[in-house]
């Protein structure tokens, strides 16, 4: 799959395909998108960019192990739960908050903490995958 | 957004109002103690030098947490937390009953007990393959399995628990393990999806998956509804899970394959989940369809005992001779759940409590007589008693108590059982316990004979194999799962009284339903 066309190309589509899964991530709450299928278009990205420059290029380019970006998803989405322990509401309580910052309201919220830790998990557990299948295939 | 809108809703009817009382958290505690240090062992994965101090620490909190939780369900009776403030059965509830909390507990102890071996053993290899984290995963499915109140949220965590046995199944990725861990994944997602169907077809039913919500509901539907159809599909999903007859030769083909200390932990505690599953669902949610069911499932636990103790009687590998004892154990189990009485049900739960620190510390023997002997096999063991007297008393007080002879913590709960069989008539049912009391005592004994009481044969395994394992850690975690074993057989009086209470409540399902909705709420 090493052509000229594609290894050019590569670049450009996982950086927009990234930006686009975050896009995906953040709008999930009421409308369509989330954690869920943000991490797998994320992950999709890496796909695309290691089966075009090969996975060492790819594992260079997210500095952290795939599996360390998992587990770090699963500590936030498990945190995100606890911090109602400070409310007195039982566990994984949706708790709301609305600070200015810079003239805008920003909606700050437990669930979307939650949805950016399945979004980790996701990323980190496919991208995994996905690197270690086309590591093989080389071999 | 939810967030700007400043409507004031109306949220009574919808969500809890009343404050949640710290206490409550012990409930979730558990899982989440599990779960966020077992994520954050796999954050510094590379950081292998790190992960047994902090997967013990986690492990030791683990422990007092459900020691706290039991004794906090033994002062209050039956509590329950609904996740997320939705009121039940919208939202999630975890409820925790003498039962889940006591098998909790063990589970911890065990755990914790098995991962102090690890840390003398476990090669810096396995650790960069994820023992740890693994190992923490693998608790938050059982424990979550044992403390949820919600019949999909078990499936859930079946299914975590299921994937991190598959991890530490294939440690070392040697040929032999992948081939036991095919037999082990096969019959397990064959009986995760008939699991799933039976909950789908259940939800279809019913129209809820909160536990207390169905056994509140079942009474009404029992005229129309197909419960005896999801009570048999349950039966045969969870007695699949836990290697019950017909449906038991997963077991004795996979648990000899991986390390030593993941047998232990496997035949200590996934089997026990099965056991606990079935309990749940007979018990807690189809009572009337297992007291019609009850000749059945007398037959399979017959069967299971009997056919599971023959096998081991016919093993020379001793991994294989005790996963065949853990099958025959698991039939002494159902064989409580068959008669559901109270003493019967007693029976079981001693019986699991003793199973799974019984049967966890035989696999660590075997791991023991490995490293001195260098040999897994009856036809080469010989001399042990000689060599490593030590040794010997605890394979001699382990032996006697997975046979069910006194003074030893087996004892018990086959006496309970064979006295509810008598009670109720079932003098087959009687027999068959005795019966494989004594043969499970001939076939242990003859590993006893065989490996410690024969002289040496001079054909010993390899010449002198070195302890892979630290001596003192793996006396240590013996003697720390010999001691409850001990003291459960001469003293078994808490035990007896804290099985008691957890059968009163499993055979009542008021003080269950109660505790997730008080007072008829919600209905």
């Amino acid at each position: 799959m090493r052509t000229v066309i594609f290894r050019t190309v590569a670049p450009y589509l996982t950086s927009l395909m990234v930006l686009f899964s975050i896009f995906v991530l953040l709008r999930g709450h009421n409308e369509p998108g989330g954690g869920f299928i943000g991490g797998l278009i994320a992950a999709s990205a890496f796909a695309v960019y290691g089966i075009a420059c090969g996975v060492s290029p790819v594992r260079r380019a997210m500095y952290f192990h795939p599996m360390a970006l998992s587990g770090f998803g699963l500590l936030l989405a498990t945190l995100s739960g606890l911090l109602s322990l400070f409310f007195d509401v039982p566990f994984l309580t949706g708790l709301w908050t609305s600070p200015h910052l810079f003239g805008v309201e920003l909606d700050l919220s437990t669930p979307l903490f939650f949805d950016i830790g399945v979004y980790f998990v996701v990323v980190g557990s496919i991208t995994s995958v996905a690197l270690a299948l086309e590591e093989r295939e080389k071999s | 957004m939810a967030g700007t809108s400043e409507k004031n809703v109306d949220l009574t009817g919808i969500m809890i109002s009343t404050p949640t009382e710290p206490g409550d958290w012990l409930i979730i505690a558990p899982m989440v103690i599990c779960l966020g240090f077992g994520a954050s062992l796999l954050m510094f994965r590379k950081e292998t030098g790190q992960h047994a101090i902090v997967a013990m620490f986690a492990l030791g909190l683990l422990v007092l947490s459900d020691i706290a939780l039991l004794m906090r369900v033994l002062e209050k009776g039956v509590i329950s937390m609904t996740m997320g403030r939705w009121l039940p059965p919208f939202g999630i509830s975890f409820t925790v009953d003498a039962l889940g909390a006591t098998l909790a507990l063990t589970s911890a102890v065990v755990a914790f007990i098995v991962a102090g071996y690890a840390v003398g053993s476990a090669g810096t290899s396995q650790r960069r393959y994820g023992f740890f984290p693994f190992l923490l995963l693998l608790m938050a499915g059982v424990s979550g399995s044992f403390l949820t109140g919600d019949i999909f949220n078990l499936y859930v965590w079946f299914e975590v628990l299921l994937i991190a046995s598959f991890g530490l199944l294939i440690l070392g990725s040697e040929k032999s393990q992948l081939d036991g861990a095919t037999k082990y994944a096969f019959p397990n997602l064959v009986a995760t999806t008939l699991f799933l169907v039976a909950t789908g077809y259940l939800y279809g039913t019913f129209g809820t998956l909160n536990m207390a919500d169905i056994a509140r509901k079942a009474a009404g539907l029992r005229d129309t509804g197909p419960l005896m159809t999801l009570a048999v599909l349950y039966l045969f999903a969870f007695g699949m899970k836990a290697a019950a007859f017909p449906v038991n030769f997963w077991l004795p083909a996979s648990y000899h394959t991986p390390r030593i200390v993941v047998s232990a932990l496997f035949a200590g505690l996934l089997t026990k989940v099965g056991v606990y599953a079935l309990l749940r669902t007979q018990l807690t949610l189809f009572s009337a369809e297992r007291a019609v069911l009850g000749e059945l499932i007398a037959w399979v636990a017959a069967a299971t005992m009997i056919f599971g103790v023959l096998g081991a009687l016919a093993q020379s590998d001793i991994r294989r001779l005790f996963g065949f004892v853990v099958v025959s154990g698991i039939g002494t189990m159902m064989a409580g759940l068959a008669l559901g009485s109270p003493l019967g049900l007693s029976g079981t739960i001693v019986y699991a409590v003793h199973s799974m620190i019984v049967m966890t510390a035989l696999y660590l023997l075997a791991g023991m007589i490995y490293e001195r002997a260098g040999s897994f096999s009856l036809h080469s063991l010989s001399g042990l008693y000689a060599s490593h007297p030590l040794l010997a008393a605890f394979a001699l007080v382990l032996v006697l108590a997975a046979a069910g002879l006194p003074p030893f913590s087996g004892l018990w709960p086959k006496a309970f059982l064979v006295k509810a069989a008598i009670d109720v008539g079932a003098w087959w049912l009687a027999f068959a316990i005795l019966l494989t009391a004594l043969l499970t005592t001939i076939a242990l004994g003859r590993v006893f004979a065989l490996a410690f009481w024969r002289g040496p044969t001079g054909e010993t395994g390899s010449a002198q194999p070195e302890l892979s394992t630290h001596p003192a850690l793996a006396y240590g975690a013996l003697f720390a799962l010999t001691t409850p074993v001990v003291i459960f057989g001469v003293y078994p009086e808490p035990l007896v009284q804290v099985a008691g209470s957890a059968a009163w409540s499993l055979l009542n399902g008021s003080e269950y339903i109660g505790a997730v909705f008080p007072s008829g709420s919600g209905q």
